[in-house]
């Protein structure tokens, strides 16, 4: 009878984040942050098509990298655990923070129970009913891990040096343009630039109506980066 | 809650109903042989104009001979370019137009775009026909659904029977109990080129006479200024017409026809 090679533990979830972080460092990143009147997510993606950013509920987005099958099956799974809960409760019991659990929970289980752990790193992100003081992002791991992000957040592959570009230019108060622009300049570094068919912006707005997701037109990404 | 998450070949996809029934919420099942007296909806009108549509109903729901709700709200916006109207028992109704609301949006959101008109349409029509055991004991639902079409840039509207017939229509539609004295005043008023505000009247007036024959039908009540729901839907999108508006129209009407509203 054959017996199996003893892996250490360590050593076996070392294996399983290096493969996953492998994965998620060949796609390009995300970042979000908070502006004015909420907050605004910023991919490089050069597909029209394929999306990174969406929308899941009436206050609540969702970005992610990595490999788009697996992320896109998060998003879709998102949208259906949110529209069941707003349906069976009320709209208002649909939150940012549920969800990003469930999603820990999902990561989590993939990562030490599942074949391969998943090649993905994802956010979560709600603007607040009231102001700015109730904003969220959550950003996910492909291991589970949940970080709570108070301003900014980058995912994706070299997201450390992003994400200290993107925290020492943030201030409190940005109008769209200026966050928007923080954003493109964060995720390309100073040493090259990205063109505005390349970006994929949408904008959690505090606009008074139920559905705060917008997608941002190519013009209007146009004329934010020209100024 | 646990998230949902299905096997390839074994997913619900785009339709909410099913996913539903997958997480344990599916429909009740009645006892046979039964019927149930439940309040019910009564008359909602839609009508074509030249850029879009107007729909219309009055807000009383009755049980018998009881009038069981003054201020129910019969016309609803479904998304931003359709809205649906419902006749027939009461609960049932509401369920099936919040069931509907949730389904289109939860369309658009997992395939990343929305449904066209008629997709909506037929959509509502399997809905409908779902309730076929429900209508059998005196709780059926028939509505409108009307909205402006994006991608043919006109207003459409559509009736429905009981059990989940769809009838595309080209000038008007009515449902429910008053809906016959309705249809009249709007095939007497309606012509090819109603704008708007010809619209927003045909309807108010129909309505108007509608109450005035059916007794299942609610009229204007000054004294409590409730007002029958009326909303236009047209390029801009849906958008209902104030109580201000209606009150005036109203005031007008009575006026006309040698009544006093001072």
């Amino acid at each position: 009878m054959s017996m199996p090679y003893y892996v250490a533990p360590e050593q076996a979830m070392t294996d399983r984040a290096d493969f996953a972080r492998k994965g998620i460092a060949k796609g390009r990143a995300l970042v979000a942050l908070r502006y004015e009147h909420g907050i605004v997510l910023v991919a490089e993606n050069t597909s029209q098509s394929l999306r990174k950013v969406s929308e899941i509920y009436d206050r609540i987005a969702f970005a992610g990298v990595g490999k788009y099958n697996e992320f896109d099956q998060l998003r879709v799974a998102g949208i259906r655990s949110a529209e069941l809960t707003g349906y069976q409760y009320s709209r208002d019991d649909v939150d940012a923070r549920g969800l990003a659990n469930d999603y820990a929970q999902l990561l989590g289980n993939a990562f030490t129970h599942g074949m391969k752990p998943m090649e993905v790193e994802i956010l979560v992100a709600e603007v607040g009913v009231e102001g700015s003081h109730d904003d969220q992002i959550f950003h996910i791991m492909y291991d589970g891990t949940v970080i709570d992000r108070p301003d900014t957040c980058a995912l994706g592959g070299e997201s450390d040096t992003i994400s200290n570009r993107l925290s020492s230019g943030f201030a409190e108060g940005f109008s769209l343009v200026d966050a928007i622009r923080l954003g493109v300049s964060s995720l390309s570094g100073d040493d090259r630039s990205i063109s505005a068919d390349s970006l994929e912006i949408a904008i959690l707005e505090r606009n008074g109506e139920r559905r705060c997701f917008r997608r941002l037109e190519a013009s209007e990404v146009e004329a934010a980066l020209q100024e | 809650m646990v998230m949902p998450v299905f096997q390839p070949g074994d997913d619900p996809g785009t339709d909410f109903p099913m996913l539903l029934q997958r997480a344990g919420y599916g429909p009740v099942d009645l006892p046979s042989g039964t019927t149930i007296d439940t309040p019910h909806a009564t008359t909602c009108v839609a009508v074509r104009f030249d850029n879009g549509v107007v729909m219309a109903g009055d807000r009383r729901a009755t049980s018998g001979h009881l009038i069981s709700h003054r201020t129910m709200e019969k016309v609803v916006q479904a998304d931003r370019h359709s809205g649906v109207a419902i006749a027939g028992a009461a609960g049932p109704a509401v369920d099936m137009i919040r069931l509907f609301q949730v389904q289109l949006e939860y369309y658009e959101k997992v395939q990343g775009s929305a449904l066209s008109l008629e997709g909506k349409a037929n959509q509502l029509a399997s809905m409908v026909r779902a309730n076929v055991p429900a209508a059998m004991q005196g709780m059926g639902v028939v509505p409108i659904f009307a909205g402006f079409d994006v991608r043919r840039w006109i207003g459409r509207l559509w009736a429905y029977d009981m059990l989940g017939g769809r009838y595309e229509e080209r000038e008007h539609v009515a449902t429910g109990s008053g809906s016959l004295h309705a249809s009249t005043v709007m095939k007497v008023g309606y012509r090819s080129d109603l704008t708007r505000d010809d619209a927003v009247e045909l309807v108010t007036r129909s309505l108007w006479e509608a109450a005035d024959a059916d007794s299942a039908t609610g009229g204007p009540d000054m004294v409590r200024g409730i007002y029958p729901v009326v909303a236009t839907i047209d390029s801009d999108g849906w958008s209902l017409v104030g109580d201000d508006e209606l009150g005036d129209r109203y005031r007008t009407l009575i006026e006309q026809m040698g009544g006093s509203t001072s």
